[in-house]
């Protein structure tokens, strides 16, 4: 048994899903013969023929409204965006369609979408998104964010067979990244939807933080603990709905102090979601203020200098944590 | 004329119309009396198009219909109780009072509910046809919508999705000549819709909506193509929205010379005036007809305001779907309560759509009569 990367553990739990249960398939765009933008699905028209592995045409709405249509009839479609940011363009289908199924007319949609998010390739305003702010916001919908190779396939089989549209936003910069290959379980595993994992434990402060901010934030408690003697303890979320709660306030009754890091935009993002549960909840046991660190309040930009500026790295946490330490 | 069962057929054919026509009074009368509680969408005049359409349907066929397609929902067995329970917003209607109109299906039962973005539920239709082509059934959909859905992305994704797939997908557009206050000439710059079908690879056609018989021909000659595994087809109904788009709009902008001629063509007179001329309907068969319409409404009415009010309480409940087995609807077993998309997981208890007792399907459009 070979170590995988990222990349890999996506595309063997979509293949062993597959294999596993008849109701599961693959559309979208250039998943089929091209084996997809990002080659999830190399080999996987050979395997398993066009039926189950759709190459659609340019058309978001008919590919998330096709798999809400099968997932009413107890398929269980993985609706791929070719880069996150196309979601937009089948908004309607995921917020109004297939969200509001199940409360409304009893009918569950076993649907998962899923797709590369995230920025630091250079991908610009419409290749960098990081869009799980609109879908959090939104009840019916449940929003998962691997940031390991293990989670990246435990999470995505959980969502296959959950019963509920299922948001799976994988990050593309995590994809290949060599210090994420890891050895995998050879035989079938999920990671349950809802519950977070203490990445790195602490006494001094907790990080809340998803996907790839885990690995910056995990760079970061190092650093403390190297330069400044503090131990901070790093919760990945890993699904944001259902969101651990207890997770979150386990770990905060103990440290005390609290650092909310993700990449999307600070403003209505999933950071202040946090910020409002830890103050209403936790008040009484918070000694510092609750501190975000999250990308500014702009559009994702292109160029590498505006893209560095943008976007939350080691050095940023670093700043906020002393900070708050210090407090 | 026709031999016996094909007149019973015909008459059955006016009762939907009838009954639909009926129910729509009803529910309008409900609105003033301020029972009920939300907009209010009818579709007076579209009856040949709603029940004709759906009269071509067979076992396993689905409908995903729109908003103003009463008559599609009883024709494929939605019970006038249920549309009742939903107007009156009951804690026991199919939506358990959580949405209203006619946003009601039973997907055991071939009926996708939709939602008020229209065109949206074109897409879904797609996802039943992709479903039916996976598992090599020969049934298919029938999935309307009117003419201002047929401006929209989804519409568009989805003529072309399903003729690409080769899906079994009958579409109907019933183009009622106003997307709200909206005509069709600042709609769209084409003289029929049909011809939409052709850009897409699939035949169209345009027929009067409001000749049930021309309908249902249309309709069948649509269904035979499907069913011949040659993708989908698309027919638009011509037909006109003789009241506003809600009973709130009182359709001041529509020109009354446009109005009274379309009045005049009402489908329900025409086809009365059809069946009495062959004598088909008598004196008798329309007393027994108005007598069961009138009993049915009356009945799903007393129901719904018998049936109790929701509890507040339950207003944030089931959310989310609860883990455990899904059935591949429409095949063997699929029923049985292990599955979570069995019974309505809300209540426990089937879905309440679906009264059983109406369910039909006519599978040939006597020939002869098609003269108007």
């Amino acid at each position: 048994m070979s170590e995988v990367t990222y990349l890999e553990a996506i595309s063997q739990a979509i293949r062993e899903e597959m294999r596993r249960d008849e109701a599961v398939f693959l559309l979208g765009e250039d998943v089929g013969l091209y084996g997809g933008a990002f080659k999830v699905s190399a080999g996987f028209l050979e395997e398993f023929g066009p039926e189950r592995v759709i190459d659609t045409p340019m058309s978001e709405a008919a590919i998330i409204g096709s798999a809400v249509g099968a997932a009413l009839m107890g398929m269980r479609p993985i609706a791929e965006m070719q880069f996150i940011d196309f979601i937009a363009s089948g908004f309607d289908q995921i917020i109004n369609m297939a969200s509001k199924m199940y409360w409304r007319a009893g009918m569950p949609v076993p649907m998962v979408i899923r797709g590369p998010s995230g920025g630091g390739t250079k991908g610009g305003p419409f290749h960098s998104a990081s869009p799980e702010a609109w879908f959090f916001h939104t009840p019916g919908i449940k929003v998962v964010v691997p940031a390991t190779t293990y989670d990246a396939k435990g999470l995505l089989k959980a969502a296959v067979r959950d019963n509920n549209p299922v948001l799976y936003l994988e990050h593309k910069l995590l994809y290949r990244m060599p210090e994420l290959r890891e050895e995998l379980p050879e035989e079938d595993y999920v990671v349950p939807l809802g519950k977070a994992i203490i990445r790195r434990e602490g006494e001094d402060m907790t990080i809340l933080t998803y996907g790839a901010m885990v690995h910056q934030s995990l760079r970061a408690a190092q650093t403390l603990e190297e330069e400044d003697d503090l131990e901070v303890e790093v919760l990945d979320l890993r699904s944001l709905t259902p969101l651990d709660r207890e997770a979150i306030l386990e770990s905060v009754k103990r440290t005390n102090k609290v650092l909310i890091v993700h990449e999307d935009t600070l403003t209505g993002g999933i950071g202040a979601e946090l910020a409002a549960i830890l103050a209403e909840d936790l008040f009484e046991y918070l000694d510092g203020p609750i501190t975000r660190v999250a990308a500014p309040d702009a559009p994702f930009p292109y160029a590498p200098p505006l893209e560095a500026a943008y976007l939350p790295n080691e050095e940023k946490i670093l700043t906020a944590a002393r900070q708050l330490a210090a407090y | 004329m026709g031999s016996g069962r094909e007149r019973e057929d015909l008459l059955r054919i006016y009762y939907f119309m009838r009954l639909t026509r009926a129910m729509e009074d009803r529910t309008r009368t409900l609105f003033l009396q301020g029972r009920v509680v939300g907009g209010v969408y009818t579709a007076q005049g579209h009856e040949a198009t709603t029940v004709g359409a759906a009269m071509m349907l067979g076992e396993g066929d689905f409908i995903v219909p729109q908003h103003r397609d009463l008559g599609m929902h009883l024709v494929g067995g939605t019970s006038p109780r249920a549309v009742m329970c939903q107007w009156l917003a009951r804690g026991n209607s199919p939506t358990l009072g959580r949405d209203g109109q006619l946003h009601i299906g039973d997907i055991h039962h071939g009926i996708v509910p939709s939602i008020s973005m229209l065109g949206e539920s074109l897409p879904v239709a797609c996802g039943i046809g992709l479903t039916m082509k996976m598992r090599k059934r020969s049934t298919l959909v029938l999935a309307s919508c009117g003419d201002g859905a047929a401006n929209t992305g989804p519409f568009h994704e989805a003529l072309n999705f399903a003729s690409v797939q080769t899906l079994p997908i009958v579409f109907v557009i019933e183009n009622n000549g106003y997307a709200y206050s909206t005509p069709n000439n600042i709609e769209f710059a084409i003289e029929n819709l049909s011809d939409r079908a052709h850009a897409y690879g699939m035949p169209g056609e345009t027929v009067d909506g409001n000749d049930v018989i021309g309908v249902m021909k249309a309709v069948r000659r649509a269904v035979e193509h499907v069913r011949s595994g040659k993708g989908p087809a698309l027919v638009e109904c011509k037909t006109f929205r003789v009241r506003g788009h809600s009973e709130a709009d009182k359709a001041e902008y529509v020109p009354k010379e446009l109005l009274e001629e379309w009045l005049k063509k009402d489908p329900i007179k025409r086809f009365e005036q059809y069946l009495t001329e062959e004598g088909i309907l008598t004196g008798a068969r329309r007393t027994e007809i108005e007598e069961k319409v009138k009993a049915t409404v009356d009945d799903a009415v007393r129901f719904a305001e018998q049936s109790p009010a929701p509890h507040p309480e339950t207003v944030t409940d089931y959310v989310f779907a609860p883990d455990g087995p899904i059935a591949i609807i429409g095949e063997p077993g699929a029923e049985d309560p292990r599955y979570v998309n069995a019974l309505d997981t809300r209540t426990g208890k089937p879905f309440t759509t679906i009264s059983g007792a109406q369910a039909i399907a006519l599978n040939t459009v006597p020939e002869e009569v098609g003269r108007r």
